[in-house]
């Protein structure tokens, strides 16, 4: 965990800046705009101009939650498209990494969707456990990815760039924290199977891949065989969701990467009795929210941004 | 949908009841050697931990989680003997456990909460 950066221990030498972007060896760009910027803190920071393409990630909407938290997540998942809308460079498509609602009730699913159709761009989803409560995500694959076969995991290709989404929230019952099984991790291997280790590799699952602390159920137990089936390749970059905060880890060629919520902060892992909902003052709230910009331009590498819906 | 979920608790609650007090003095005299809660009981939902974590009943009894977080949670149990939808903060879910046996259990949004209901 040495690696690994949390908002709350940031540098503040750049404050004010809106963009600071730090190139690591594996050609990962991290910036925050909106609040303090923060680099890796390897090798020379400089900017650059990005070509290649954009999309977006959004995570955590929860909608159906209502309060003090958050009374209004509808509003604050609404200015996060907003924020799309107004990117300067326009994404060719947009990640839901999960909990798109809060209690998986009909109604939750109908305003999500009903919200989530102002968004131009196709949306890829993975369920987060909010998603599939007492149904095993019946109702979020029916709404959400209706062509996909039974287990919910799929890949497809994108200017040069391999992305998988997983499933990792249907497997609490034999670990107690996120899974993928072996069916799951047998379909990864075979879809790995053949593709040039130079072909960037994105993966996109609700929980975090690498154990950010298991005690809340922040890791997925059988990453390791997932990620060994991706060792071989020279760049493989993690999206996630459910911590809602931004936490980031580079080893070796994998970056991984959790994204903010759209809808309410959680306490750092470990602080506190258990994760969950965090107050923050209403006037604060957009600070803690906000969607992650990535712009993909392989060879050069990965750019992300985490814009706050500040 | 906060109402559904008490009514359908009610409703099973409320046929349990019926239940028992048609088997209800055969059951009775047949648990008086287990320390064993009839009728109905309840496991209260609380700082992400089911207590009691291990409840004993007997067969017929109506079991109610009534949840007293802020989070939801759900009870489900591994091979869907019983699994509720939601139950958000201050709601409550019930279900009978006619069978003897032990049924482990969790809470499906945080795997790190386990319990046991033992009917004997």
């Amino acid at each position: 965990m040495d690696d690994t950066q949390k908002p709350d221990n940031a540098g503040t030498s750049r404050r004010g800046l809106l963009k600071c972007m730090a190139w690591a060896g594996t050609g990962i760009v991290w910036t925050v705009a909106g609040g303090v910027p923060r680099g890796l803190g390897l090798g020379e920071a400089f900017a650059a101009p990005m070509d290649g393409f954009t999309f977006v990630q959004i995570s955590d909407s929860h909608i159906g939650f209502n309060k003090e938290a958050n009374p209004d997540t509808n509003a604050t998942l609404q200015a996060a498209i907003d924020r799309i809308t107004k990117l300067q460079k326009q994404p060719t498509m947009v990640l839901h990494t999960g909990d798109v609602t809060h209690l998986s009730k009909p109604e939750e699913f109908d305003t999500a969707a009903q919200i989530l159709k102002s968004v131009k761009q196709d949306i890829h989803y993975v369920p987060g456990e909010h998603d599939v409560i007492g149904d095993d995500g019946k109702q979020f694959f029916e709404r959400f990815a209706p062509k996909l076969k039974t287990g919910g995991w799929y890949s497809f290709d994108q200017g040069g760039v391999h992305f998988v989404g997983m499933v990792n929230v249907l497997t609490f019952e034999t670990a107690k924290a996120g899974g993928f099984g072996a069916e799951q991790l047998e379909w990864l291997e075979k879809d790995l199977k053949g593709r040039s280790a130079s072909t960037p590799i994105v993966i996109f699952t609700h929980v975090p891949m690498w154990p950010i602390y298991p005690q809340w159920g922040w890791a997925t137990e059988d990453a390791p065989q997932a990620l060994s089936y991706l060792k071989r390749f020279g760049s493989v970059t993690v999206l996630n969701g459910h911590i809602h905060q931004v936490v980031q880890k580079v080893e070796g060629n994998v970056s991984y990467q959790t994204a903010f919520s759209t809808a309410f902060p959680q306490p750092a892992a470990g602080q506190g009795p258990a994760p969950g909902p965090m107050k923050v003052p209403a006037d604060k709230l957009r600070s803690v929210l906000g969607i992650r910009e990535i712009v993909m331009a392989p060879p050069k590498g990965v750019a992300l941004t985490d814009v706050t819906l500040a | 949908m906060i109402n559904f979920l008490m009514r359908r608790g009610l409703v099973v609650g409320t046929a349990a009841f019926l239940a028992l007090g048609i088997a209800g003095a055969v059951a009775q005299q047949a648990q008086q050697q287990v320390a064993a809660v009839t009728g109905e009981a309840e496991i209260s939902i609380q700082s992400f931990q089911f207590v009691p974590a291990i409840l004993t009943v007997a067969p017929g009894t109506a079991v109610t989680w009534i949840n007293r977080d802020e989070e939801p949670h759900n009870v489900v149990s591994p091979d869907r003997v019983f699994r509720s939808k939601a139950i958000d903060g201050g709601e409550k879910f019930t279900t009978v456990f006619d069978k003897p046996g032990t049924y482990n259990y969790i809470c499906a949004v945080h795997p790190h909460m386990r319990g046991t209901v033992v009917v004997k």
